[in-house]
Formats: structure tokens, sequence, C-alpha cells
């Protein structure tokens, strides 16, 4: 069951991204940001828990999920160091994610040429 | 007077197309126009290290095989002019380090093989030369990182976008007398309709190529019906379709004459969008496959308008829209005894 | 309408539109499928080894980035995005796929002023947008708790 909760909620998610694309006109960079920033919000204010409790990966993986990972860290720093934490603590959950992307892109640069 | 009405060049000596040479990458290699290149590559990255080097060898190789299929040496050259789309022409300029000969680098965008192509021709009217070599050159890769984004990135283009071809294409030009004839060229106005989607390029040009067509009829009195072609470099479907349209308010009927490179080069399963794009379109098409069928005696007369896309990133991102020009070159088959 | 009289009007009956209905329906799809992969994923983690959720959560997100830079390495992501548009890009695998699709490009550059300064050309909005989106809303949060 949770498996199609994930799908219906990430697919949606997907498709919102994608309306707003075709027919707001934004190119897929505006998108991005905007989905960034909103999961952020989402994230501070307490509402992508509770969709994450329910859909789980469907909310984590698409592009607000990272929004919500830099939330979740700032929360988390917050309540125990005051608020010049701030900047260290967004990337207690969000560093994870970008550390292993940018290491990973690194060594696939080494390995790999672009096909075009 | 060689100019007729505005903008029209029309040749008091008889300049001919002495030779030609393509080269292609693999995707163009695989369309239905594969028996008319020269060379054609099975690698995108034609056996070298980058992109750049890639297109860079493309247009050498071109212009070897121009010269190499009609016998002619580099002191035959009194000129050199090339272009392609990359930032400060690097295609053109390093391929000139070889060619011993003067240069002047050209750059109309993708109208580059048909600026290059008037201008030798009235540079050899005029005087100035006795032949000049013109080549131009682009690469789907290069264009792609330079103009948009890197070319692994998943990115959902719309219909409207074109397909950057892979290629070059070298010509000689001369007083000698060959199996073409440059006639007349009409040299376009830089034509803005405000258009300003970088993925559209087919819209953004139409109007400037509607523009350089009509003034030509106009200059020369001419009527579509008194070419057997009439060719524009890359409008691809959304583009040509408009041109067509344009033409008939005013006037104009290219129903049966009319075609664009772009879309001749792919089969429309190749999954290349509205079409082919960039320098190597018109260039390609027109030196390997229309000239061909000007030999084989299918066309008799044809006017060849290549299109350019003025823009740059930086504009695109500064909210500017898009100029575009059109220059033509009307070329016909030299027949046996004429 | 003319094309001659009003071109910006007139012309947008001749630019095909995109397929609103089939694009979305595509993201949908494609996207809901990457999360239920992703899901399972993250619930085999719990199940073999015994991970909290969030870890869990995390390693799962981590395997589908691999998947995705292992895809853009081998030139087969931008296709798939081409057909999947929001599905494939506005997940976090299309963040993978804009960092490592940046950095392959700029190998031809060398290694610090291509691959290390290029890589996040395309994918450092979703980072600077989030970190100044989380700074801002961070100090909020403080003020007003």
């Amino acid at each position: 069951m949770d498996y199609v909760v994930a799908f219906i909620v990430g697919g949606a998610l997907c498709a919102i991204a994608q309306l707003v694309m075709d027919i707001g006109k934004f190119s897929q960079m505006h998108v991005m940001g905007l989905f960034v920033a909103t999961g952020v919000f989402l994230g501070i204010s307490g509402i992508y828990d509770r969709l994450i409790a329910v859909a789980g990966a469907g909310a984590v993986l698409p592009i607000s999920g990272f929004g919500y990972f830099l939330a979740k860290g700032v929360l988390a720093q917050n309540e125990v160091n005051g608020w010049l934490a701030i900047g260290s603590g967004m990337f207690q959950f969000a560093g994870a994610i970008l550390s292993f992307a940018v290491v990973l892109s690194f060594f696939t640069a080494l390995l790999c040429k672009p096909k075009g | 007077m060689k100019l007729a009405g505005k903008q029209t060049w029309v040749f008091e000596h008889d300049i001919y197309i002495q030779e030609t040479g393509t080269a292609v990458g693999p995707l163009e290699a695989e369309g239905p126009l594969r028996e008319s290149f020269d060379i054609a590559h099975d690698d995108l990255y034609c056996g070298e290290r980058t992109w750049e080097l890639a297109e860079r060898r493309l247009m050498q190789e071109a212009i070897d095989v121009c010269l190499q299929k009609g016998s002619i040496s580099f002191d035959d050259i009194d000129l050199f002019l090339a272009g392609d789309l990359l930032n400060q022409n690097v295609t053109a300029n390093y391929v000139a380090r070889t060619i011993p000969a003067p240069f002047l680098c050209m750059f109309g965008a993708c109208s580059t093989s048909m600026q290059t192509a008037a201008v030798g021709a009235a540079l050899i009217d005029g005087g100035f030369a006795r032949t000049v070599l013109a080549a131009t050159s682009s690469h789907n890769a290069t264009a792609e990182r330079q103009f948009r984004y890197p070319t692994e990135l998943g990115v959902q283009k719309p219909k409207t976008a074109t397909f950057t071809v892979t290629g070059a294409g070298a010509v000689v030009i001369g007083r000698k007398r060959g199996r073409w004839r440059i006639a007349a060229a009409t040299i376009g106005k830089v034509i803005d309709a405000g258009t300003a989607n970088p993925f559209d390029m087919g819209s953004a040009m139409a109007p400037a190529a509607a523009s350089t067509i009509e003034q030509h009829f106009i200059d020369l009195g001419v009527s579509p019906a008194d070419y057997d072609l009439i060719v524009t470099g890359d409008l691809s479907r959304v583009g040509s379709v408009i041109v067509r349209q344009m033409l008939a308010e005013s006037g104009y009927d290219v129903t049966d004459n009319y075609n664009d490179c772009g879309l001749m080069i792919y089969r429309p399963d190749q999954n290349v969008f509205a079409g082919g794009s960039g320098c190597a379109c018109c260039a390609v098409v027109t030196y390997g496959h229309l000239l061909k069928e000007m030999e084989r005696g299918a066309l008799q007369k044809i006017f060849v308008v290549a299109t350019g896309a003025l823009l740059s990133p930086t504009m695109m991102q500064q909210k500017q829209s898009i100029p575009a020009i059109a220059h033509g070159v009307v070329i016909e088959a030299v027949k046996e005894g004429q | 309408m003319s094309l001659k009289a009003n071109y910006l009007q007139a012309v947008k009956a001749f630019q095909p539109k995109p397929p609103y209905v089939f694009n979305s329906l595509k993201a949908f799809v494609v996207g809901g499928a990457l999360c239920a992969v992703a899901e399972l994923f993250a619930n085999s983690y719990i199940r073999f080894f015994s991970m909290p959720l969030l870890s869990a959560q995390q390693l799962a997100v981590m395997t589908m980035m691999f998947l995705a830079v292992v895809l853009t390495g081998v030139g087969k992501y931008d296709d798939f995005s081409q057909f999947a548009g929001a599905g494939a890009t506005m997940t976090l695998t299309g963040f993978a796929n804009a960092l490592a699709s940046a950095a392959l490009e700029h190998r031809s550059e060398g290694w610090t002023a291509g691959v290390a300064s290029q890589m996040f050309k395309a994918g450092g909005v979703a980072i600077v947008y989030g970190v100044v989106a989380a700074y801002l809303l961070g100090i909020l949060y403080y003020i007003t708790s």
C-alpha cells in the first residue's frame, strides 16, 4: 500500500512541475528553484513532515525533498544551539545527499565522456 | 552597375562553383541524403578528443576533400572565407592556420554558408580574387553546450526545437568554368520580429527569410516560377510553413517549388524535433545534395536562402529578442556546350 | 490575422503547443514509478539492515542518484528526460544528473577550470535557492518561536 501512495504523491508532484513548465512557460531551472524553495517552506512549517509520514519516498525523492532536508536540519539545530547554527545545521541531513552527488559526479567525469 | 534594386548583386562575369566538399557526423549519415556526402563519420567525436576538435576536423576534412576532388592546390586559392557558430569563430580561425591564403572570418550564424559564397563571388567579380575557398561548419554537441545546456543534461525540448547538424561544407568559387554558376546574390537585412524563445528558431528566422526572398523578387523583377527550387537553410517544420504563408500574403506562390534544408537532411523518425539547423545544415545539403541534383539535370536554377538567428545565450538571459538574417544565392546548372 | 500586420500574435497559430495532458501524464507515471522504487529501496534497508527510517530514506535517495549518474555516464539520462520530462528532472535523480552532466561536459577543460568550477552550472539553482530559503525562513522561525 505504501508503494501506491508513494507512486501517487511522487507522481503528482512531478506532474505539477510539468504543468508549471508547460503552461507557465517557466524553464526547468526556474521550476527547480521554485520547488526547492517550496520544499524549504513546507519543511519549516511542518507540513512536509506530515506528507512524508504518508508518502515516504514519494515525498523525499522529488526535488522539493532536498528543500525539506535543508529545513529539517535548520529545525534540529535551532532548538539546541540557537540561530547561529542555522548555517551549519541546514546541511545536517541535506549534506549527505549533496556531498554524495558532488563526489559521484566528479568520479563519473573521471570515467566517462559525454556521448552527445 | 552590379547592384540591382536595393539588395541584390548581379555578377557581370561568369562566376562558377568549381568544386564542393562535405563531411558529416553519424546522424546525418543515417539520413536520407547519406549518398550525397563525401565523408561520413560514425562517431560524433570524429576520432578527436573533444567536441570542438571534432568540429575543426570536420571543416578541415571538408576543405581537403573539396580540393582533392577538384585537383585544386592551395597555391590557386587567393582568399579563404569561413565561419562557424562557436564563440570567436574558433573553428574557422583555427582551420585557417593551415590554409596558406589570406583569410576573412565571417559570422552570420546559420546564414554563414551563403554569406561566404555571396561575398566570395562578389570579390571575384570585383577582381579582388581569382579563386576563393569558402567553408562553414557546425557540430551538434558544441552548439548544445555553448547555446543551451550540457549535452547529457536531461531537458525536455519542445516540438519547436531544432537539432544542430554535425558537419561541414566547403566550396571553391572561381572564374574557371565549372558545373554550376553563381548568377546573383541577395544580401538580407537584420529582421527582429520580436520572438524571444531560443527553442523556436523557425518562428524567429522566418520573417528574415521572407524579407530576403521578397526583396529578391522585387529587385530582379522575377517570380517564384522562375526557379525550380527555392530552398531555405534551417527554418524547420515550424518556420517553413510560416515563410510560405508570409510569401503568400505578399502574393508570391511557392507551394510547388519550396523546401527547407532542415527538413531534407533527416528522416522524420530520427528524433530531431522540428528538423535540422546550424551552419552546416544549409552547407551540406546545398553543396552535397542540391548541386548533385543539378548536375543530374533534375534542377536547373535554384535560389538558396541561408537563414541565421543572431542570438547569444547572454542576450537570451537578458530577455532580449532574437534578431535574424537571411542571405540568398542564385545557382544555375551549366549545360554542356553552353 | 496576417503575419505581416501582427507577427507575434499571428505566429502562435503556427507553433505547435506542448501536449499538456500527455506530458503531465508521462511525468506522473515516470516520477511516481521512480518514487515507488525509492520506497522499495528504503523498505528493504529498514528490513535487511534494521536502519532507522530517515537514514533508510536518505540511502534510498542516494541509491537512486547513483543509478541516475550511471545512466548519465552512459549517455541515456537525457533521452530518458526527453520522454519523461519533469518525472525525470524534478526529482533528486534529476539533480544528480544536473551535477554529473555538467561535470562530464567540462572534463575537456580539465579538472579545475572544467569539472570543478562548472559542476554546479545546472544544479546550482537548487542549492542556492534552497540555502537562501532555509536561511531566511530559519531566522524567521527562530525569532517567532
